[in-house]
This record gives C-alpha cells, sequence and structure tokens, in this order.
C-alpha cells in the first residue's frame, strides 16, 4: 500500500487534507459522539441538563412492539429487495454477456433506473401499480381487492420492494456484467467443445465463477436495504411508512421518531442499533475482501 | 463462439427483451401517461399510446410546484457536492498516498471510517450540528479558557448546510487514493529528480493524469446530489431553498383533489431527466465510478 519515493514534509499533507478533515471532524465524528451520549441521556421534557440514565433509552426501545414491527419490515424488505435485485441482475447480465447480435443497447438501457432517485420512482410506481389507475387496475376489475396498497401493509411492503428492485436492479446488472467479462474465455471455449449448451455453461461455470462478486453484491444490497439513502425516500414517498406500520422501515422509524416525535434519545439509541448491524455487515464484507486478495 | 444454439439464442433474446419491459417499461408508462389529458391517463386499461400533450402537462407541473426555483436549488446544490467532493477528495488522497509523514495513518483511518456511516443513520445528530455550527466550538472554549462565549451560525436554510455534510465521506478519496497506487513510482522520483516540489507535481502531473477518474467521480456526485432527499428535507424550511426531490411532494394529487395524475407524472419527469441525461450521456464514465468506489 506504500509508495516507495515519497514528499518529505509534515506540515503539506497536513494542509492538504485539512479541509477534509475539518469537514468529517463537524459532520461526522462530532455527530457520531452525540449519537452516543443521546442514547445514553435523556433531556427532561422543560428543558435542563440532559440526564445520564444508563440503557433506560434501549430497554424503551426494544419494550416497543413497533420498533420490532420496524425491524421485521426492514429485514423482509432488504432480503427480498436484495434477492431480487441480484437474481434480476444475474439472469439478465449472463443474457448480455453471450453478446448475441443485436444485445448492445440492452446493455446501455439497463442501466437507466439506476439514475432515478428512489423518491422520484416511488412516485412514478405509486401511480403506476396504483389500485384504481395505471397497470394494475384492469386486474382489480376483474378480481376485486386483489392489489391494494393503500388498504393491505403486505401489497405495500410488495410495492416499495418492487421500487427497490426496478431502480437497483441496473446496479447488480452492472457488477455481474463486469464479473462475467472476467471470467477465462478459455473455460467457456474448452466447456463448449466438450459440448456444454449456454445454460449448462451459465450454471456450471459462469454462476460458480460469479461468487465473489455474488457476495460482495448481498452484502452491500443487504446494506443498502437496512440504511441506503433510497431506502427512506422510497418509503417516505410510495407509502408514508404505512398502512398500519407495514413499511415503517427502521431508517424511516429513526427520522420520525426523532424529527416528528421528537425523541432524540429514542432515535438515537435506534441509531446505535442500526450502526452496529452495519458495522456486522461492513466486517463481513472486509473479511471477504481479505479472502479474496488472499486467493489472488 | 462457434456452436448452434437456437434453442439458448432464443431465450436470450426472451431474457433481454423481458429485462426491457421491466426496466424500461416504467419509463414509457411514466411518459405516455404524462402525455394524456386528465381523462385519458384516468382510463382503465391504460393506454401506451403516448398522446400530444406533454408540454401542456409539464408546464402545469412547472407552475404548480414552483420547479423553476427547485431545479434551480438543485443544480446549485448537486453541482457544489460534485465540485467539493471532486477537489477535496483529490487533496485528501494526495496527502495520504505521496507524502511519508506518521499523520499518513492517522489521516487515512479518520477518513476510512466515515464509510462506515451514512447519513442515514446519523441524521439526527447531524441536523442537531448544522443547526447550531459553533457548538463544538463553544465546549472546546469554555473547557479550555471558563469563559461562556455565545457565537451562533447555523447552516439551516442554505447551500453550506445543504452541501457540506454531504461532501464529508470517504467515497470519492479512495477513487483517487486507488488510482494514484496504480502510479509508478518512478513518476514521484522524476518529478523530484527534477526539482519539483510536492505541489507542483499534483498540479502539473496528477491532476492532468486523473482527468478520467475526475469525470468518473464528477457524474456520479452529480447523480448523488441531485437526487438527495432526505437531508434537504430536514435543512430546508424557506421555500427559496427547495429542491426537486421536496416539490415531488406538492406535484402529488391531493387526496380529495382531482386525480390529475398526467401533470404528476410530468412533473415527475421533469424532476428525473437531468441526472437521466447525465447517465445516459456519460454511461461510460459513470460505470467505471461506479465500480472504482465500491471496489
Amino acid at each position: 500500500m506504500d509508495k516507495r519515493a515519497a514528499f518529505r514534509s509534515w506540515w503539506l499533507p497536513s494542509l492538504f487534507a485539512l479541509p477534509q478533515i475539518i469537514l468529517i471532524l463537524l459532520f461526522f465524528y462530532w455527530p457520531a459522539v452525540a449519537v452516543l451520549r443521546w442514547a445514553f441521556t435523556l433531556e427532561p421534557p422543560f428543558g435542563g441538563a440532559a440526564e445520564f440514565v444508563g440503557f433506560a433509552n434501549f430497554k424503551e426501545v426494544f419494550a416497543d412492539p413497533l420498533y420490532w414491527n420496524s425491524v421485521g419490515v426492514s429485514l423482509a424488505f432488504a432480503l427480498c429487495g436484495t434477492l431480487a435485485t441480484i437474481f434480476i441482475g444475474l439472469v439478465l447480465a449472463l443474457a448480455v454477456d453471450r453478446q448475441l447480435p443485436g444485445s448492445a443497447p440492452f446493455r446501455f438501457l439497463y442501466i437507466l433506473p439506476y439514475a432515478i432517485a428512489g423518491p422520484a420512482a416511488g412516485m412514478a410506481f405509486r401511480f403506476i401499480l396504483s389500485p384504481e389507475r395505471g397497470l394494475m387496475a384492469s386486474v382489480n376489475a376483474a378480481f376485486p381487492d386483489f392489489w391494494n396498497p393503500a388498504k393491505y401493509g403486505s401489497h405495500a411492503l410488495i410495492l416499495v420492494i418492487v421500487v427497490f428492485a426496478w431502480k437497483w436492479a441496473g446496479y447488480t446488472f452492472i457488477f455481474l456484467l463486469a464479473g462475467l467479462q472476467s471470467v477465462p474465455r478459455s473455460l467457456i471455449e474448452a466447456a463448449a467443445m466438450d459440448g456444454c449448451g449456454p445454460i449448462r455453461r451459465a450454471v456450471d461455470i459462469q454462476i460458480p465463477l460469479l461468487a465473489p462478486t455474488l457476495f460482495f453484491l448481498l452484502v452491500i444490497m443487504m446494506t443498502e436495504g437496512f440504511v441506503g439513502a433510497d431506502t427512506y425516500g422510497i418509503v417516505a414517498r410510495t407509502t408514508d411508512g404505512g398502512p398500519n406500520h407495514g413499511t415503517d422501515v427502521m431508517v424511516y422509524r429513526i427520522v420520525e421518531e426523532a424529527f416528528r416525535g421528537l425523541n432524540y434519545s429514542g432515535a438515537s439509541a435506534q441509531s446505535l442499533v442500526l450502526i452496529g448491524l452495519i458495522m456486522i455487515f461492513t466486517f463481513i464484507q472486509f473479511r471477504f475482501i481479505e479472502r479474496q486478495v488472499h486467493y489472488k | 463462439m462457434i456452436q448452434r444454439t437456437p434453442f439458448a439464442n432464443a431465450l436470450t433474446y426472451c431474457v433481454m427483451i423481458f429485462g426491457f419491459l421491466l426496466l424500461i417499461g416504467p419509463f414509457i408508462v411514466i411518459v405516455s401517461g404524462a402525455s394524456q389529458t386528465f381523462q385519458q391517463v384516468n382510463a382503465i386499461p391504460f393506454s401506451f399510446m403516448p398522446q400530444d400533450r406533454l408540454l401542456e402537462n409539464m408546464g402545469a407541473a412547472w407552475s404548480r410546484a414552483h420547479l423553476g426555483t427547485a431545479m434551480l436549488n438543485s443544480f446549485v446544490m448537486a453541482s457544489l457536492v460534485t465540485v467539493g467532493k471532486v477537489a477535496l477528495s483529490a487533496l485528501t488522497a494526495f496527502a495520504i498516498v505521496f507524502f511519508r509523514t506518521p499523520l499518513k495513518g492517522f489521516f487515512f483511518w479518520m477518513v476510512f471510517i466515515t464509510l462506515m456511516l451514512p447519513l442515514e443513520v446519523r441524521v439526527v445528530p447531524t441536523y442537531a450540528v448544522a443547526a447550531d455550527l459553533f457548538q463544538p466550538v463553544r465546549l472546546l472554549i469554555s473547557a479550555v479558557t471558563g469563559f461562556e462565549v455565545s457565537v451562533d451560525w447555523n447552516l439551516l436554510n442554505s447551500y453550506a448546510g445543504l452541501t457540506l455534510p454531504l461532501i464529508a465521506t470517504a467515497t470519492g478519496t479512495f477513487l483517487y487514493r486507488q488510482f494514484y497506487l496504480t502510479l509508478p513510482d518512478e513518476l514521484a522520483e522524476a518529478a523530484r529528480m527534477d526539482g519539483s516540489g510536492a505541489i507542483r507535481f499534483f498540479i502539473d502531473m496528477l491532476l492532468p493524469l486523473s482527468r478520467t477518474n475526475m469525470l468518473a467521480l464528477t457524474t456520479i456526485m452529480f447523480v448523488y446530489g441531485w437526487n438527495q432527499y432526505l437531508w434537504p428535507l430536514l435543512m430546508v424550511t424557506d421555500p427559496q431553498y427547495k429542491t426537486t426531490m421536496m416539490s415531488l411532494v406538492a406535484l402529488l394529487p391531493s387526496d380529495n383533489g382531482t386525480p390529475d395524475w398526467n401533470v404528476t407524472l410530468a412533473g415527475s419527469l421533469i424532476i428525473m431527466l437531468p441526472p437521466l441525461i447525465v447517465v445516459a450521456v456519460l454511461q461510460r464514465w459513470f460505470v467505471r465510478g461506479l465500480v472504482a468506489t465500491e471496489k
């Protein structure tokens, strides 16, 4: 990681790094400390200094059935969303990687949904998959009450997962296509000589060799599903966490709790739990990347 | 590959077309919905044929949600985030890679840890910091000198507040670091031999060499900045600083009003266009930046 030839100076690099370090201290480390402090203290409702309350905030959070509901919703959202995006990305990457005539434009088109912001996509999907108009209205006309995300929590959850999968499928597609292109051509050709068809080659050679990429995407997408910038936006603009907390993912709950309920301590305790979760994901990811480097 | 596989080829084309319908289909619905009249857009079954009212609907959406100021604000915000990120990351990565100082490891880890906590999980305290920027300074001064100073400065309703916290992350720094590490050691050696100092080396050699990296980072950061939702929502109360993502709410038909989804869709189409154009036109660099920042 180190370069041999380096400039020798201690003040110059400090000067170069200074702007970013100041920003990080101010907007990253200071807030991180504040999360810790708030999670263990409670501000009296009518002002005054915050009191140290130990683990009381956590106890309160864990005793709240709505919190556990949000954990379950987040888990379902992240897991289903991740599997859906990876599955779609994988199938499309396998198809495009065959480089049949005419497949180039698809490669360009599949990435486009990734440019769309989660909330904007969510709003469009509110129309596209609305029960009264758009694409699902005809289905609902034939089978009344077949699809109604405004009424059933499970339908709403499916709706936000669809938005998530739509946006992120192009992203997994990029990575899986890059992964497929680094599969040695000679392996594929050898298999073809032995009489393997394209499907057999995909299942027995390409997908096993993609395992590192797939695992990497699994971790990235799980993190994205739990705390991603888009998760909040998608939920907020598609379903508002409803109906009846059916799509109340953890990030949404934290923000609601803090800014609508003005319960900074409870929100901070929830943030800390989430931070612990991300640290586990990141840890897994780095252990895995280490191993990958080792195998090279 | 020379192998006759008619069945697999047909299947491949089916998969690709299905993927097209799945991923591009929503765009088609949005565009055709946005170009229809109020009656057409609410018709069952939905008609995929685009009509001729696109511009009118866009105009209606533009004035309903005050998209003029919002687009301008979003543009300024995205540009500031991009410029700040591209510039600061280059400087920090330079300091981390090309200098031999004891501080190097410290800087590296300090920046590295920021990868772990996205803004979403620390949004509550970050908001508190932005609302009272000098709190740390005040605490420090009163701890050191014992004086209570009352300086107040908050970043609410300002471009600084919209952008600075978004710049304070590590993604760009790692993109540059990765690139600098691939440069041969001899480059810096030769520069030193010729009598160039660090700053000269940075400006005359590193910056021109990292042009592709900058372009890659610019594309992803512009999209990232434009698509921010939660942070502007918290920072801005003044309609003058509203960004496009915040005007989405204003576009939504009210519960008891007329469901004029054609206008809503036209408005969201306007909001989606800038990042879509960036990704479509600069796709090569966008993909490169995406793959490089994550690895």
